[in-house]
C-alpha cells in the first residue's frame, strides 16, 4: 500500500496545509490537513471535501483515480467550511454527482452556499446506501463537532470516517499513525480535543459509545493522520479526555505587572513541586491560549493569578479565562490569587470566572497589597498546600 | 411531566432531574422553565425544544 491508500479502493485525496498557523484562533504550530477520501466502487463516492482555496488540489487528487464525470456521490459529514468550502467547485465540476448529508447539514449548507442546483439526498442515523461491493452507513453525532456532524462507516473495510473526532492539526507527508512518532500525534490529538471538543462532553461520550459498538479497525478523521495501528490508544485517550479526567497535576496560570503576582505564582509552584506533585507554571502573556487550555484539560487543580489593573483583571487573563470558560472544563478545583494596590479588582474578577466555570473553589481569593512580604508568601505556601491536596485526591 | 428534546443537539430535558447546574430544581416542568433558560449543551433557547 502506498501512503494514500487507506483500504482496498479507498484513497486519501485531501490537502495537507503545511503553512497554516492560525485556525480560527487555534495556534496550529504543526500545520494541518483537510482529509477527503475517495471510494472507488460501482458508485464512486467522495467522503467530504477540503477548505475552499484548495478545491483545485482536491479535484487533481480525485483525477489521479477517476475522471470527474465518474463521481457519483459526495458525503458531507460536516458543514463547517474547512470541510465544505470546496463543495461549490466540486459540485459544479462533477456533472453526475449527488450530495448525501443529514437534514441539519443541508440547512446549514444552504446558509453558506447557493445549493439550489445541487442534487441532494438527505439521510439520517441508521440509514445505509449500497455503492456496489461496499456500503455506506450513517451515524449522526450531533455537537461532535456541530449540530449536523455525522460519521460514515464502511463496514466491509471496518473503516470509520469519523470527521473531526480523533483528528489532529498536524501536517505530515505520511498519512498513517505508523508513519509518525506516536507521542507527537497523541499530543496533537490532545491539543485538538482540548481546543475543539472539550465543551461537548455528553455528545462526545454518545459518539464514543456508538463508535465502540461498531468496533472499527481504521479511524479516518477529517484532520491529520489516520489511525490504523493505534486505534485502542486513541479510543482510550478519548475516554479520558471526554470526562476531563484529571492527572495528579496542578496548573498555575498568571499574569503580572511589577512581579508581585509572579512572585506569588512562583511560591505556589515551589510548594506544589516540593511536595512531589507535577506542576505547570504558565505565564499567560507568554503562552498561547491554545496551550493554556490543553494544560487545563487534565489538571486536577488550577490556580489563576491576576494583578489588579484599573480595578479589574488583566486583559490577557480575561481573554484566557473567556476561552477556557467556553470550553467548559469539568470537575476542576482551584482558586484566584493576585496583587492589588489600593482597591479591589483583579483576584476578585478571576474568582468570578472560576465560579462561573463551577470550579470547586478551594479558598477565597489569595491577595497581597503592592508586593508580597514574608507574611504574604507564607499565605501562598499554605494555599499551595490546598492545590497539593486537591491533586492528591486523584488516584 | 413531559420530557423535551433539543432540536439542535439532542439534549433531553427531564423535568424529574431538572437542570441543577443552572439553578433549575428537580421537578420543574419544561413549561415552568424561565424564558431565558437555554440548552445546557448547545445554548439554544426553549423554542428549539420539542416534546418527546
Ligand atoms: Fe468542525
Ligand atoms: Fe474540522
Ligand atoms: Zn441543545
Amino acid at each position: 500500500m502506498n501512503e494514500t491508500q487507506v483500504a482496498d479502493r479507498v484513497n486519501w485525496v485531501g490537502y495537507v496545509d503545511w503553512s497554516i498557523r492560525d485556525f480560527h484562533g487555534y495556534e496550529t504550530t504543526r500545520g494541518s490537513s483537510y482529509n477527503a477520501y475517495l471510494i472507488q466502487d460501482e458508485k464512486n463516492t467522495l467522503i467530504d471535501t477540503v477548505k475552499g482555496p484548495y478545491a483545485d488540489d482536491l479535484l487533481r487528487n480525485i483525477q489521479r483515480h477517476i475522471t470527474l464525470d465518474k463521481l457519483d456521490y459526495i458525503v458531507c459529514n460536516h458543514a463547517e467550511p474547512d470541510h465544505s468550502g470546496a463543495l461549490p467547485v466540486v459540485m459544479a465540476s462533477c456533472p453526475q454527482v449527488e450530495l448525501i448529508c443529514d437534514a441539519k447539514c443541508k440547512a446549514t449548507l444552504e446558509r453558506y452556499y447557493d445549493i439550489r442546483h445541487w442534487k441532494i439526498r438527505v439521510v439520517k442515523s441508521g440509514d445505509s446506501i449500497s455503492i456496489g461491493a461496499y456500503s455506506l452507513q450513517f451515524l449522526e453525532t450531533p455537537m461532535a463537532h456541530w449540530p449536523e456532524s455525522m460519521a460514515t462507516y464502511l463496514p466491509e473495510c471496518k473503516l470509520l470516517f469519523s470527521m473531526d473526532a480523533f483528528g489532529q492539526h498536524y501536517a505530515t507527508s505520511g498519512r498513517f499513525d505508523d508513519s509518525v512518532p506516536l507521542a507527537v500525534v497523541l499530543e496533537e490529538a490532545k491539543i485538538y480535543y482540548a481546543n475543539i471538543l472539550m465543551c461537548y462532553e455528553r455528545p462526545v461520550n454518545n459518539a464514543l459509545d456508538a463508535v465502540k459498538s461498531l468496533a472499527p479497525e481504521i479511524l479516518a478523521p477529517s484532520h491529520g493522520i489516520i489511525w490504523r495501528t493505534q486505534v485502542d490508544k486513541i479510543l482510550s485517550a478519548y475516554a479520558d479526555w471526554s470526562v476531563c479526567k484529571a492527572d495528579r497535576k496542578v496548573v498555575i496560570l498568571y499574569d503580572t505587572m511589577w512581579q508581585s503576582t509572579a512572585k506569588m505564582a512562583h511560591t505556589l509552584y515551589e510548594t506544589v513541586v516540593d511536595s512531589g506533585v507535577q506542576c505547570k507554571l504558565i505565564s499567560i502573556r507568554a503562552t498561547h491560549i491554545t496551550d493554556i487550555v490543553t494544560e487545563c484539560l487534565d489538571a486536577a487543580a488550577i490556580a489563576v493569578g491576576s494583578p489588579t489593573l484599573n480595578q479589574t483583571l488583566m486583559p490577557q487573563v480575561a481573554a484566557a479565562l473567556t476561552y477556557l470558560m467556553g470550553l467548559k472544563p469539568s470537575g476542576k478545583s482551584g482558586f484566584a490569587f493576585g496583587s492589588y494596590g489600593w482597591g479591589k479588582g483583579g483576584p476578585e474578577a478571576v474568582n468570578e470566572y472560576l465560579e462561573k466555570m463551577k470550579f470547586n473553589i478551594l479558598r477565597e481569593p489569595l491577595k497581597c497589597q503592592y508586593a508580597p512580604d514574608e507574611q504574604a508568601l507564607a499565605a501562598c505556601r499554605e494555599a499551595g498546600g490546598l492545590l497539593v491536596k486537591a491533586a492528591e485526591l486523584v488516584g | 411531566m413531559k420530557k423535551y428534546v433539543c432540536n439542535v443537539c439532542g439534549y433531553v430535558y427531564d423535568p424529574s432531574a431538572g437542570d441543577p447546574d443552572n439553578g433549575i430544581a428537580p421537578g420543574t416542568a419544561f413549561e415552568d422553565l424561565p424564558d431565558d433558560w437555554t440548552c445546557p449543551e448547545c445554548g439554544v433557547g426553549k423554542d428549539e425544544f420539542t416534546a418527546e
